[in-house]
């Protein structure tokens, strides 16, 4: 009886770990051993300025937690695969203390520049501060991290406030200057929800005719962004204008709200969402979807061009912001096979 | 007079009394704040309104407790319920459109009203997968003796990361229109989902009263080895409660997924049993075991849906939705309390004897 027992937790903890594993199947770069020789090569040729192909990043990622993070990892690999930049790359698994020994034992293996998206934002001064030491500069991507500001070389990453003045300037465009608005909040407290808030607030506070008549919580996801909208609907019905949902997947369960209710999303109520996740794009191409702003994870690209700048000591700006664009319907069938995610 | 009072205080004491004045109350609420709520109208020949809403939202909630009033009269609980939603959303899906992993589709064969497994499949294997997660549940439970919370917690983790690993992270989009009637579709003016939901509860309420299922499920609760010793098989009655719950989250998941038109292994369902297992409380099934209400359990359901579409409608600021939810949660369950008992007897008995 007691030996059952045993087993049978035993048996659960590893279907647990076992789980676990799988999702972070992704392990460091593979073959290296061949891109090393190259290396060795090329260096002497290249006395001091260094060159893509000789040029070693360490990355420690967060972890796989949402769709948006996955296109995100996929860019960091493919670029440096198509560059031919040696990557180390580490997947934390949402934990801090995984990244903080990413971290170290890329500084252990002395690579010309460390990536990291900070998975919180406190506690990183003691780690950062041992790269700085061993002369090995650090770029924040994504998010940022409450430290010194000569502790990191630069900041790559999205402007949420930004991205909300965009998404207002748009939701102008869209209502030519007039009209009632709903929102669909992101996560309460979550960083992207206050700043899409507040950016898309400056933008209309000197529009007298645009006005948002309710705002509530979708927490980002579609589930969410129907049921609130199904009771915007019985509150204000025909009244409402526009939504302004603070991703796509809000937009889209949105978007179902308003059809069952009998009216036409993208005419009857006009809809800009902030993302520009695929599924948007096949909204806009059935005309359901009026704008969605871009909230860029394919990094990579931007990600080296910095790290190759900051390791041949040129001047980089302590934010970089990364290049987002706006769509709207009338491009969206052209762009879709190109979106990654 | 007597006869009225002694009818009142049977009233008070009725286990369903305090759901149901919360549920009065709540609607009440409505009737004053909220101008339009109890309006119902016929559009596109079925009813509509928030009324309506309430009850098509709800209905996943309903299954839910249904299941977990079984599972917390044996003296148990399931968290994992919100992990079956995920996996039997994320299967459903996955069926439908196979189109896996980061290998993208063109989107015209993406956006087919189309499926790769007839539709008896499609609900069939998620509510299969669903039950066996629910009979991993009991046999930890039932056969390991491993504490409830401590067993069904491995799934509830571990859950999110199998669907995750079905749907390859992604959130997966159905185009394929026959499921959606599932849980969007309508049937004699009502919500679909509203008729699987009263299939399920006659099925439980016909066992548990009509069997002496029920009977055993609520010795078990009480006491188990005195069960065990009056001949009762308790680990199988156990087991399937444990199995049962299982297969009400399966549906509830296939409801969900069918009514968003998606699955989204990481959210769906999310919490879900926290709700579940404040539905069944609310509704008089004590967490300790042992007699329980299945009436109560859907009342509890639709006290707390219906709290959270007034939330909606009334525009609470999102800031404080949690907070305004909570300390109508901690109303209810204070009318619950000996302490408010006993004081509402001295009240309404004072007032019997003094005329």
């Amino acid at each position: 009886m007691k030996l059952s027992k045993v087993l049978l937790f035993i048996v659960a903890l590893t279907t647990i770990l076992s789980v676990i594993g799988c999702g972070a199947a992704a392990p460091a770069a593979p073959a290296e051993a061949p891109k090393e020789e190259a290396k060795a090569e090329a260096q002497p040729a290249s006395s001091d300025k260094k060159t893509y192909e000789d040029l070693v990043v360490g990355y420690a990622q967060i972890g796989a937690e949402s769709e948006w993070r996955t296109a995100n990892t996929a860019s960091i690999k493919e670029e440096a695969e198509k560059l031919g930049v040696e990557l180390k790359f580490s997947d934390a698994q949402q934990k801090q203390e995984n990244q903080i020994k990413a971290i170290r034992s890329f500084i252990a293996q002395q690579v010309d520049v460390i990536g990291v998206s900070p998975v919180v934002e406190t506690g990183w001064e003691t780690v950062f501060q041992e790269a700085k030491d061993a002369g090995i500069p650090v770029i924040l991507v994504d998010r940022r991290a409450a430290v010194p500001e000569d502790l990191y070389a630069t900041y790559l990453g999205s402007d949420f406030v930004e991205e909300g003045r965009r998404a207002g300037e748009a939701m102008d465009k869209v209502l030519e200057g007039k009209g009632k608005i709903v929102e669909l909040v992101g996560t309460v407290g979550s960083a992207p929800a206050n700043d899409r808030a507040k950016g898309f607030r400056e933008y209309i506070a000197d529009k007298p005719d645009m006005e948002i008549i309710a705002s509530q919580s979708g927490d980002f996801t579609r589930a969410k962004g129907k049921e609130v909208m199904e009771a915007f609907l019985k509150s204000y019905g025909k009244d409402i204008n526009a939504l302004y949902a603070h991703n796509d997947d809000m937009a889209i369960g949105a978007i179902q709200a308003i059809e069952e209710y009998g009216l036409k999303p993208g005419e009857d109520i006009k809809i800009v969402s902030v993302d520009a996740v695929r599924g948007a794009f096949e909204a806009m191409i059935a005309g359901k979807l009026n704008c969605t702003v871009e909230c860029n994870p394919l990094l990579g690209p931007q990600f080296y061009e910095l790290a190759l700048k900051v390791v041949n000591g040129e001047e980089v700006a302590k934010w970089v912001p990364s290049e987002e664009g706006v769509y709207y319907p009338e491009e969206a069938e052209a762009l879709l096979p190109e979106r990654k995610y | 007079m007597k006869p009225t009072t002694s009818l009142l205080k049977d009233l008070r004491h009725h286990s369903l009394f305090w759901p149901v004045v919360a549920l009065l109350l709540i609607m009440l609420f409505n009737l004053l704040f909220t101008p339009g709520f109890f309006r119902l109208e016929i559009k596109d020949g079925h009813l509509f309104g928030s009324l309506v809403d309430i009850l098509n939202r709800g209905a996943p909630l309903m299954l839910l407790a249904i299941g977990m009033t079984m599972v917390i009269a044996t003296a148990g609980v399931d968290l994992s319920v919100g992990a079956i939603i995920a996996i039997a959303g994320a299967a459903a899906a996955v069926l439908i459109n196979p189109a896996l992993g980061r290998e993208l589709v063109t989107s015209d064969k993406l956006i087919e009203d189309v499926t790769q497994t007839p539709l008896w499949l499609v609900i069939l294997i998620p509510l299969i997968a669903a039950t066996v997660c629910g009979l991993w549940n009991g046999i930890l439970v039932s056969r390991a003796n491993i504490q409830p919370m401590v067993a069904t917690l491995v799934l509830m983790v571990a859950g999110r990361g199998i669907a995750q690993l079905i749907t390859n992270g992604q959130i997966i989009t159905i185009y394929y229109s026959p499921y959606f009637y599932i849980g969007g579709g309508y049937l004699f003016g009502l919500p679909f989902s509203l008729y699987i939901v009263a299939a399920v509860f006659l099925f439980a309420w016909y066992i548990s009263r009509k069997t002496s299922v029920g009977l055993f499920v609520e010795s078990v609760g009480t006491n188990a080895s005195s069960s065990f010793y009056s001949g009762i098989n308790e680990k199988n009655v156990k087991l399937l409660a444990y199995i049962f719950c299982g297969f009400c989250a399966g549906i509830a998941g296939l409801l969900i997924s069918s009514n968003v038109k998606s699955a989204d292994a990481n959210n769906a369902g999310l919490w879900s049993e926290l709700d579940a297992i404040l539905a069944v409380v609310i509704g008089g099934t004590l967490m300790s075991g042992g007699r329980f209400s299945l009436v109560g359990s859907i009342l509890g359901a639709l006290i707390i849906q219906s709290m959270t579409t007034t939330i909606y409608a009334f525009g609470v600021p999102p800031e404080v939705v949690l907070v305004v939810k909570a300390l109508v949660v901690l109303a209810v369950v204070l009318l619950y309390s000996e302490l408010v008992k006993v004081s509402m007897d001295k009240l309404f008995e004072q007032k019997g004897v003094q005329p």
